[in-house]
């Protein structure tokens, strides 16, 4: 089988990227028609995606389109090209991050009308599409890294867009800078790669990985694994996704929820050579996914700001993801396949309660809103739609997804099912939680509050991502997903059940508990009053949720303080210790300022006479040795 | 005869930095003059360039017998190492001057001196970066402190002559110790049949003690570490970083400072290779260690200049790094690196310069909130401050992976430790981005004006080339390639084999 070679594929990054370029340096003069041009080559990038899917469906016996634009370093036996690479697995990302990304594009439109800088935020939108694309189309790992890091910028500027605010500033450095350790673990990687294979390419890894000792495999797959934890906000690394929700709405629903923070799992899933050497690094894949979808579900829960509950949320739909990429061939299929159905309901939500903001003044406490069904028709309807979906509805896109996953889960291993069993009731509670505090219960709104539907230029993309959260589970139609992916990733075996379980009767036990999560919140938020302020007397779990497991006070502690004391103990000792050491002769002359300027003037003349003392002295020497 | 292009190219600042000096004063006529010569220098050097065969070693050699009874000559020519840096000097001479119009309006001495200093410095690193002669080579290094004394201490801050007073004393130190060990070469190739030669392929070829090869080394090494500068001898550049002119300081550390880790490779390396292969694992432990404190002590620092002083520190770290892993990779990635963070310093360098221009304060905690009233200024120096911590796209990436990559293969631990410094690199610049550009507008930040024409002008190049180099390295790369190949058969070292053998056309 051999690559199909085809020019044009370098469109899909270089549409976004110059119409970034223009508007970043075009400036002021492109204001009035930015948005549209941004919307515009988002779109245009879509098509050409779509093209190249098409060509790929078409030609059975073609694994991939591939493309070589040009040698980009090459010293001694390191070389790394510029290819782009359309297989099955990119193209299904092309068209999620250039879909989705073209909705929010145009939902942005609308919801950003009345931003001074609404050109720069679509210029922003561009350079990350254009990274994001770079991400997955590279064919050599160190091309991943230029997409990765460049996703790293684009998610800090935009986390950071309301400049003003310190919070969001903060919050943009601090994303930044935890994906750096993370990236830490990329970079060593490809270090690794080069000085085992002498490349870094994915097809010169892949011929090298089975005659690596179980060490480097290991290593291999620990340090990806490291870099695959910062993108995508999995323990230890999760710190920042939360705060990242300083950014406006539509950037948290396309880089915080559908595309960016699943690039962790792209990695993972596109990597599998790596991890089939390995079952050490595969374990802990397993292992760092099961974390956190319960951290991220359970923080989920305790959390009043709608966007980080479902920030919460993300982070735990993306442990599913990254447990079934850890499981391996059995369930790669399956972690895409949830990627794909939660990029859909997670940014449909997501932009939802961007619409939900909108109309509330910019409230983000959910404990302000109540009863917004009947002002919000289409927001509720569309919102609803990736609620059943999330929660895991019967015929819902996230019922498919997710029972996949479980099912998995439990054939790996009984601890490992049952602990991505009761993720799916903390989710069911979470996410009925949020349901009934925004669009249900009673009115607690602000006296200011009057909220609207928003504009049709928002809930249109609301609409198609509804009926994408609703319809997602047909690429599981005759194993749709799993025979389109098993060119890359392989075939999927199959394995038994424990407990004698049947894959319906794993069906309706995950049904069951996930109406019993329901049912708790049901009864905790809707029989009661909710009240408008957060209750004090809660118990030690839900501190520990609402303050994220104290992830940022452990950073402080055994990270930031420590830090903070040994670069104020190096100044110090910069300043006095080696300054004054190394610089004896120097610090004589610190004295007063006259002595300065005395020394000053009568330095030049000395620094003469040295000058001349030091030839004379080279004259001397010559003349001795000659005469010896 | 054919024309002698390089000293040409040497000599017409030079020359041009007396005619500035002549021309009336209190006018604008001197700065257009020094801008004008150091764009013909400009594009002279790109003509050269443009000459230059990739494969063909030195290049627009001369060489004339100088001083016969030293064995001294008039010797240049330029490698792929010193093409770079020949053009990276002739790049920033007329950037920095366009950037540095007014800063010498109220300085100690006259306009005038101001840029015909800066013109004669550019004409004595050229001949620095060209010379084959190790004496001529001494003496203009030696030369140049002269230009940059008088320009740090007659224009800049407050304490610009302790400042220039440190520097002076650190660099004739570092200059003694390299004298004694330039005698020391004289003795030993005196000794041989042919007589005293100072010419570099002579001394490549003279045959030492390995004793005395060691204790020739340490002098030339010393020389250049002060100058590169690492630690624990650095400590005289944060000083003279603050107190210079912005422009000052670019030529002071993207063009001055590279002398010495461009001296490590071309004498030390050439001339004692067996010495630079003993002396590696100490170097390697020194650099890996001003990696890490440098940028330890940047991300302490409130005053914005001291700040990029200590980032420097980090970033020759790497340099002398990848030049003693002694591989290809660890190689070609320092020459790069030395190219790469000139621009780069050099961009950080003037922009904070306007910015500090404009507020007349050089402490971060004095801003605040810039990006509303200068989003241009703003943004540019978001992009320097990228390069300086190294993003993939800018073009230090390329160099610094290529260190790291070609240290990976040498020592892990060393690697390991070095790919610290990536995180850190994030922290100071975006804390330093923070506390200026972003957060609430202050009143003292509320009517700062943005970039004027001139100022865009002058940095626009330098990020054009950060840019341009990120995505497309070769043709940098392919000048550095052979050079450092020569270097590493000098050396006797070769790149280790990957341990796997991977099927060629997988590659």
């Amino acid at each position: 089988m051999e690559n199909n070679a085809v020019d044009w594929l370098y469109l899909i990054i270089a549409i976004p990227a110059a119409s970034a370029a223009l508007l970043l340096i075009g400036g002021k003069a492109t204001d009035a028609w930015g948005h549209l041009l941004g919307t515009a080559a988002s779109l245009a990038s879509f098509a050409v995606g779509v093209l190249a899917f098409v060509e790929l469906r078409d030609s059975a016996d073609t694994p991939s389109l591939h493309q070589e634009l040009f040698s980009w370093i090459q010293v001694g036996g390191f070389d790394v090209s510029f290819g782009l690479l359309f297989d099955r697995l990119s193209g299904l990302f092309v068209l999620l991050i250039t879909g989705v990304g073209s909705l929010i594009h145009i939902y942005s439109i609308g919801y950003m009308a009345h931003d001074e800088r609404r050109r720069r935020f679509f210029a922003q939108l561009n350079l990350f599409i254009a990274a994001m694309l770079m991400l997955v189309l590279a064919d050599d790992y160190l091309t991943v890294f230029l997409g990765w890091e460049g996703v790293g910028l684009a998610s800090y500027l935009l986390i950071g867009f309301f400049q003003q605010r310190t919070s969001a500033a903060v919050a943009a450095k601090k994303a930044f800078v935890v994906n750096r350790v993370g990236d830490m673990g990329m970079a060593l990687s490809i270090m690794l790669m080069f000085a085992t294979f002498g490349t870094s390419s994915f097809a010169g890894v892949e011929s090298g990985m089975e005659e690596v000792s179980a060490g480097t495999a290991t290593a291999l797959g620990l340090l990806l694994l490291l870099g695959a934890c910062g993108k995508s906000a999995q323990v230890p690394l999760q710190s920042w996704l939360l705060d990242a929700m300083e950014g406006p709405t539509p950037v948290s629903a396309l880089i915080h929820a559908a595309t960016m923070v699943t690039a962790g799992v792209y990695l993972v899933v596109r990597s599998d050579f790596v991890y089939e050497q390995s079952q050490v690094a595969q374990a802990a894949v397993v292992i760092v996914g099961l974390v956190t979808l319960l951290w991220g579900a359970i923080i989920g829960c305790a959390k009043d700001d709608i966007k980080k509950g479902l920030a919460g949320s993300t982070m735990s739909q993306i442990g599913y993801m990254m447990l079934a990429a850890g499981i391996g061939p059995a369930a790669y299929s399956f972690a895409i396949f949830h990627l794909l159905t939660h990029g859909f309901f997670k940014a449909n939500m997501f932009l939802g309660a961007g619409s939900v903001m909108h109309a509330m003044n910019d409230e983000v406490d959910m404990r302000r809103y109540g009863a917004l069904r009947a002002v919000m028709p289409i927001t509720f309807v569309t919102f609803a739609c990736g609620y059943l979906a999330i929660i895991g509805f019967p015929g819902f896109s996230g019922f498919w997804s997710k029972d996949k996953i479980i099912e998995a889960a439990f054939a790996e291993n009984l601890v490992v099912g049952l602990g991505a069993l009761l993720g799916a009731s903390i989710t069911a509670f979470y996410m009925t939680r949020m349901m009934i505090m925004t669009f249900i219960s009673d009115k607690r709104w602000a006296k200011e509050a009057h909220p609207h539907e928003s504009s049709l230029v928002m809930t249109l993309p609301l609409m198609v991502l509804a009926v994408a959260s609703v319809f997602g589970g047909v690429l599981l139609l005759n194993d749709w997903i799993g025979t389109w992916l098993e060119p890359v990733v392989g075939e999927g075996e199959h394995h038994e059940l424990p407990l004698g379980l049947t894959e319906l009767g794993l069906t309706i036990v995950v049904a069951v508990v996930v109406l019993i999560g329901v049912g708790v919140a049901v009864r905790l938020y809707r029989r009661d009053k909710i009240p408008a302020v957060a209750p004090g007397d809660v118990s030690s779990l839900t501190t520990a949720a609402r303050r994220d497991f104290y992830g940022d006070a452990f950073n402080e502690v055994a990270l930031m303080r420590p830090g903070q004391s040994l670069t104020r103990g190096l100044v110090t000792f910069d300043d006095r210790g080696v300054d004054g050491a190394v610089n004896g002769l120097a610090a004589v002359v610190g004295g007063s300022s006259g002595r300065i300027r005395r020394w000053q003037t009568g330095f030049v003349r000395s620094y003469a006479l040295s000058m001349l003392g030091g030839s004379a002295l080279v004259v001397l020497a010559l003349l001795a040795v000659k005469l010896a | 005869m054919s024309v002698p292009w390089l000293t040409i190219l040497g000599a017409a600042p030079l020359l041009g930095a007396v005619l500035v000096m002549l021309l009336p004063r209190r006018s604008e006529l001197p700065k257009q003059a020094a801008f004008a010569i150091s764009l013909a220098v400009l594009g002279l050097s790109i003509a050269l360039a443009v000459e230059y065969d990739v494969d063909g070693g030195f290049q627009f050699v001369e060489n004339y017998s100088w001083i016969e009874a030293f064995g001294a000559h008039y010797a240049v020519g330029l490698d792929g190492l010193g093409l770079a840096l020949v053009l990276l000097t002739t790049i920033l001479t007329p950037v920095v001057i366009l950037a540095s119009w007014n800063d010498a309006d109220d300085g100690r001495w006259s306009t005038n001196s101001f840029f015909a200093w800066m013109l004669g410095l550019e004409g004595l690193a050229i001949g620095v970066f060209a010379a084959t002669d190790v004496f001529l080579f001494y003496v203009l290094f030696e030369a140049t402190l002269i230009p940059i004394y008088f320009l740090i201490g007659g224009f800049g801050g407050a304490r610009r002559s302790y400042a220039s007073v440190k520097f002076l004393l650190f660099s004739l130190f570092g200059g003694l110790l390299m004298l004694a060990s330039v005698v020391g070469l004289y003795v030993v190739s005196a000794d041989s049949a042919s007589g005293p030669s100072y010419l570099l392929e002579d001394l490549m070829a003279a045959d030492m003690s390995q004793n005395t090869e060691r204790l020739l080394f340490l002098g030339f090494f010393i020389a250049f570490a002060i100058k590169a500068p690492m630690w624990p001898v650095h400590t005289w550049l944060p000083d003279a970083a603050s107190e210079a002119t912005p422009g000052t300081s670019v030529l002071l550390v993207s063009v001055l400072d590279k002398i010495g880790t461009f001296g490590m490779m071309r004498f030390c390396l050439g001339i004692f290779p067996e010495a630079s292969q003993w002396a590696t694992p100490v170097v390697i432990a020194l650099a890996v260690f001003s990696v890490l404190y440098g940028a330890v002590l940047a991300i302490g620092q409130n005053d914005i200049r001291r700040l990029i002083a200590y980032t420097s520190v980090s970033h020759f770290g790497f340099i002398v790094l990848g030049i003693f892993v002694m591989n290809s990779q660890g190689q070609a990635g320092a020459a790069l690196y030395m190219f790469n963070h000139g621009l780069s310093t050099a961009a950080l360098f003037l922009i904070t310069g306007f910015l500090i221009t404009r507020r007349g304060s050089k402490m971060i905690s004095d801003f605040g909130g810039v990006e509303k009233s200068a989003p241009v200024l703003a943004g540019v120096f978001l992009v320097a401050g990228l390069s300086s911590l190294s993003l993939p796209g800018l073009s230090p990436f390329v160099s610094e992976f290529l260190v790291l990559a070609g240290t990976f293969t040498e020592s892990i631990t060393a690697a390991v430790i070095a790919t610290l410094g990536i995180v850190l690199a994030a922290l100071y610049i975006l804390l330093m981005y923070q506390r200026t550009m972003t957060g609430p507008v202050r009143e003292s930040t509320r009517n700062l004006p943005d970039l004027g024409g001139r100022e865009i002008a002058a940095v626009a190049p330098l990020l054009a080339l950060i840019v341009g180099l990120g995505f497309y390295p070769k043709p940098a790369l392919d000048i550095i390639n052979p050079t450092v190949d020569t270097l590493l058969e000098r050396v006797g070292a070769r790149d280790p084999e990957p341990t796997v053998a991977v099927r060629e056309e997988a590659k």
